[in-house]
């Protein structure tokens, strides 16, 4: 394996920025490395190896004219097939899908090319960003690099194991319910879920459009903070875009490096403590808690009482949302159509394709969506969940006036083996209770390695008042300059 | 059911009270569309104007336009309404085959503006129709079906979607139920959709053309003996002239009158008018309501329209156009009666217009409440959609009033330029109807009847004055109409007296 695809983002930017290394060698190192590992670990759906050595070459040749390299220019990035690239295929893990090309740019990868990064090609993720193990991807699952017969987390589970598994060094996710911070947790890798409006959603699939957050994932803080400041910042493409200055979570991730987090108050979410998490995963949590409380932290108990209805009001909102979303995808205009064989009504034809382009959760979802959007249950399902979204919020918006940031283990388990929770959904489901609440509030979230239960990774959860998303990454990387990163097991051989 | 039971008009009304309700749809003449960029021009090969936005495609968002929201701020302002403070959009889910998203962006539980009011004049008395509530919403694309007979999609083979409407600006104007109006439900109908027509094109936030569907309207009637509760109503989808808008209540009035007086009941249904028959026949039925499982669209911020914006654009209101008429008929010295037929007729922009390219109040009254109402109501038209612009009005008077034409000649270039033979000036000249002027070939004409008709000619030198109309006449003939006639009695007795 070349020691290229084992460097950070950072370090890489520093190489081809000095000229130690092309990027175009930077690239084909990947593209080798995605050769040689893709076939076990399944991350990615569709590489796009010409389009990325276009790209590095694009970026070598900048750096020939001597123009001013951005700081992760050369740096490859996989990025979540939820978010749509110019001619690239793109299908969110649905067969509705397949085949469709894009004939625009997400305005995060515009971003991303703006910069000067390199896009290696679209990751595996559950059908449509809804699953918690990317079971429910329509073409295959990926396997987690840390145990091949265990799920990679979801629904981002293809960028988080292509970072794991040294196939890119960063990677686009999206986190509608914790899609970005599971799959990081236990893929032992960075995933941050910028604060709702901060990233902009214009090309990212739409699954639950008041909850959807493209971030970074990434092996280190600083470089997730990196490539967060690559994609943030307000777009007019987007309404819900906030116009406001990215909150500066490089100069963050950097002061939180030097490890010294004197007067950070950490709230611990007394809701959350060992609710349902294995005991592994609470002792490795409660490690990292000592740990900081040695940089200087403070740890204070914060009660956010209406944090335990989190996980039903988000399964009335979101469903909603995506029987509203998902409506498009009728085989009329583009990707699957079935049973066009001019016989049959257009209603048939509708029918039929949905039948066979969408898969079982997104199914359950719609149909959920559908029922409690609809008259005569608005109020009970919907409406009622909008009122737990507004508690939800004033507890997180109560809890930041007490302490800087609220602090949980990612998950309640490690990765589990394939085919354990898929027959009972709400099983599933608790894979994503703690990264919930965040969503439904809006603000910032972030999951770092804290340590291994069970030889397996487990993350540790920081969440910060919307619009402080640096003050996360300064407790981030204060808790990896203690702990330190995870690095798998070889995939070789 | 045959026409041959229906009651007549005078009868259905006797029996029963008519109530009516009008939803009517404007297509905001923004530059671009509700909530993308691209342009809203009417026509244009089908999907040249569209964007990932419009066509909804699959990770696109939509941003709201703020031209929009202004203009039907503007409306709500000009009808009246309260502008709402804060206020959302909303999603309405159904299928709909040239509706990209599968659903519309629309506007529910709360629209941008509520509660007011437009006073109309019918039969010389004021009727105030309530305004329930102004909002916006994103207009759809258009279906073609081709391969059948009539362009239906019964019969066709294939159907075509063009999306360079979907996603232009539509602003939906719902009154609230009008009773009360007796016999008069459809002059109301007819004078509600017209007087909003002029305002809305007072405003300019529309070019208001029914026939190009910027503006289309769906009629709700509903009758009840006089007394009883209203009765179950009928909604008639997309009425696309004035005349159409009166004639769907008519029409609708009598076949419920007869329903009713058969011992049936009402449906509630949407119904469509025919054009060509004048009635109405049903679409699908409403027994059952549709869901549209509306709820608040998460891909946008809420509206909150600044008071200080929303009172700015008060203050810049243009006068209404019952204001605007009362001047202009002051200015133009015209009786309330004749004001009146002014209105009745479609004319007041137009009579304005043409004062304003030079031609005087009475002259442009002239011809348009002559000539070209005639040519209209022959055609079953609006007078604006006749063929003859005010510029060409104004011209023709010039003609006129310079001596190249006469009344008579003037009627004739006239239909040559509503034909579409072009200019006044263009006309007259290719038909060669200006009046002959020449005094020698009046002359030779004059001489030629004189030696034509010796008897006439001795009589009018025995001083038999009126018998020289005889040979005003057949001058007359021989120039084709295109002599002065009272040049050519002068000419004649100036011959026939110095001999």
């Amino acid at each position: 394996m070349s020691d290229l695809t084992r460097m950070t983002a950072v370090e890489i930017a520093a190489k081809v920025a000095g000229g130690e290394v092309s990027a175009e060698e930077v690239t084909r190192a990947h593209l080798d490395r995605i050769a040689a590992v893709d076939g076990k670990v399944h991350a990615f759906l569709h590489v796009d190896a010409d389009g990325a050595v276009e790209a590095a070459r694009a970026v070598d040749a900048k750096r020939a004219r001597g123009e001013s390299l951005g700081p992760l220019a050369g740096v490859p990035v996989a990025v979540k097939d939820v978010i749509t690239t110019r001619g690239v295929p793109t299908t969110a893990g649905s067969k509705i899908l397949e085949g469709w090309r894009p004939p625009y740019d997400a305005t995060v990868v515009e971003r991303l090319r703006d910069a000067g990064t390199v896009i290696l090609g679209k990751t595996n993720m559950d059908e449509f960003a809804m699953g918690s193990s990317t079971e429910y991807s329509a073409y295959g699952a990926t396997n987690n690099p840390w145990d091949l017969g265990r799920i990679p987390g979801g629904s981002g589970g293809g960028s988080a194991a292509a970072i794991a598994a040294f196939e890119a060094p960063l990677a686009i996710g999206t986190d509608t319910g914790g899609s970005i911070r599971q799959p990081g947790a236990v893929t032992g890798t960075v995933g941050s879920k910028p604060t709702y409006g901060g990233t902009s959603r214009y090309g990212l699939i739409a699954f639950s459009s008041s909850l959807d957050t493209p971030g970074p994932c990434a092996r280190t803080v600083l470089d997730a903070a990196l490539l967060h400041e690559v994609i943030a910042g307000h777009d007019w493409r987007d309404s819900t875009s906030i116009p406001q200055p990215v909150p500066p979570v490089v100069e963050a991730a950097r002061l939180g490096l030097t490890g010294d987090l004197t007067g950070m108050r950490l709230g611990l979410v007394t809701q959350f403590d060992g609710e349902g998490a294995e005991p592994g995963v609470m002792a490795a949590f409660r490690d990292a808690l000592a740990a900081l409380t040695k940089l200087g932290a403070e740890i204070v108990d914060v009660s956010c009482p209406h944090f335990e209805y989190a996980l039903p009001a988000y399964y009335l909102i979101a469903p909603s949302e995506a029987s509203s979303n998902l409506a498009r995808f009728d085989g009329v205009r583009y990707g699957l159509r079935v049973g066009d064989d001019g016989n049959r009504s257009l209603e048939e034809v509708m029918s039929l394709t949905r039948e066979a382009g969408f898969g079982p959760e997104v199914k359950r979802r719609i149909m959920l969506g559908t029922y409690a959007l609809s008259s005569g249950y608005y109020d009970a399902y919907y409406g009622q969940a909008q009122k737990v979204r507004t508690l939800i919020t004033q507890d997180f918006n109560a809890a930041f006036e007490q302490v800087d940031v609220l602090v949980a283990p990612t998950t309640p388990f490690v990765a589990f083996p394939f085919g354990s929770r898929t027959s009972d959904p709400y099983q599933m489901y608790l894979a994503d209770l703690f990264t919930i609440p965040t969503n439904l509030y809006g603000g910032p979230g972030i999951s770092v390695p804290c340590g291994l239960s069970e030889g397996l990774p487990v993350g540790f959860q920081i969440m910060a008042p919307t619009m402080a998303d640096d003050r996360m990454y300064r407790v981030a990387a204060a808790l990896e300059s203690a702990v330190g990163t995870l690095t798998p097991p070889s995939l070789e051989g | 059911m045959t026409t041959t039971t229906l009651p007549t008009y005078e009868a259905a009304v006797a029996g029963f009270e008519p109530v009516i309700g009008l939803e009517t749809h404007v297509e905001l003449g923004t530059n671009t569309k509700m909530f993308c960029g691209c342009p809203t021009d009417f026509g244009g090969e089908p999907n040249t104007r569209v964007c990932p936005v419009c066509l909804g495609l699959p990770g696109s968002l939509p941003v709201a336009n703020k031209a929009a929201i202004e203009a039907t701020i503007r409306i709500g302002l000009a009808l009246n309404c309260s502008i709402a403070t804060w206020c959302r959009f909303a999603r309405k889910n159904y299928f709909y085959p040239d509706m990209p998203k599968d659903f519309q962006i629309s506007q529910y539980d709360e629209p941008l503006c509520v509660d007011g009011y437009l006073d109309v004049e019918v039969d010389g008395k004021t009727v105030r129709i309530g305004i329930e509530r102004v909002h916006l919403e994103e207009d759809t694309g258009k279906t073609l079906h081709v391969g059948g007979a009539t362009g239906r999609i019964h019969g066709a083979t294939e159907s075509l979607v063009d999306y360079n409407r979907a996603g232009i600006p539509l602003v939906e104007i719902v009154t609230k139920p009008v009773p009360g109006i007796g016999a008069l439900a459809p002059e109301v109908a007819r004078a509600y959709v017209t007087e909003l027509r002029d305002v809305l094109r007072g405003l300019g936030v529309s070019d208001v053309r029914m026939e190009e569907g910027s503006l289309r309207c769906d009629v709700n009637t509903s009758l009840n003996r006089p007394g009883e509760e209203w009765g179950t109503r009928t909604e008639t989808k997309n009425v696309n002239s004035l005349r159409s808008v009166e004639r769907a209540v008519r029409s609708e009035i009598i076949r419920q009158a007869s329903v009713l007086e058969a011992g049936g009941r009402i449906i509630q249904e949407t119904r469509h008018f025919s054009e060509e028959t004048g009635d109405t026949r049903p679409g699908r039925s409403k027994e059952t309501a549709t869901d549209y499982r509306y709820f608040p669209e998460p891909d946008l911020v809420p509206l909150a329209p600044d008071a200080e914006w929303v009172a700015t654009l008060k203050a810049a209101l243009p006068e209404p156009p019952r204001v605007h008429r009362k001047r202009l008929q002051d200015a133009w010295g015209l009786s309330d009666l004749d004001m009146q037929s002014v209105v009745n007729a479609g004319a007041v922009e137009l009579i304005e217009q043409t004062v304003a390219a030079g031609a005087t109040a009475a002259a442009a009254r002239k011809w348009w409440l002559g000539e070209l109402a005639r040519r209209a109501n022959e055609a079953g038209i609006e007078l604006s959609a006749v063929g003859a612009t005010p510029e060409q009005v104004a011209e023709l008077q010039t003609l006129v009033d310079s001596g190249k034409l006469n009344d008579k000649l003037a009627r004739v270039v006239l239909e040559g330029v509503v034909d579409g033979e072009g200019s006044p000036t263009a006309v007259m000249e290719a038909r060669g109807l200006a009046v002959v002027s020449d005094t020698g070939a009046l002359t030779a004409a004059v001489d030629e009847a004189i030696a034509a008709n010796p008897d006439i000619a001795a009589k009018v030198r025995e001083g038999k004055v009126q018998a020289a109309g005889a040979l005003v006449g057949a001058v007359m003939k021989t120039t084709k109409g295109q002599a002065d006639a009272k040049s050519v009695r002068d000419l004649i007795l100036q011959r026939l007296s110095g001999s």
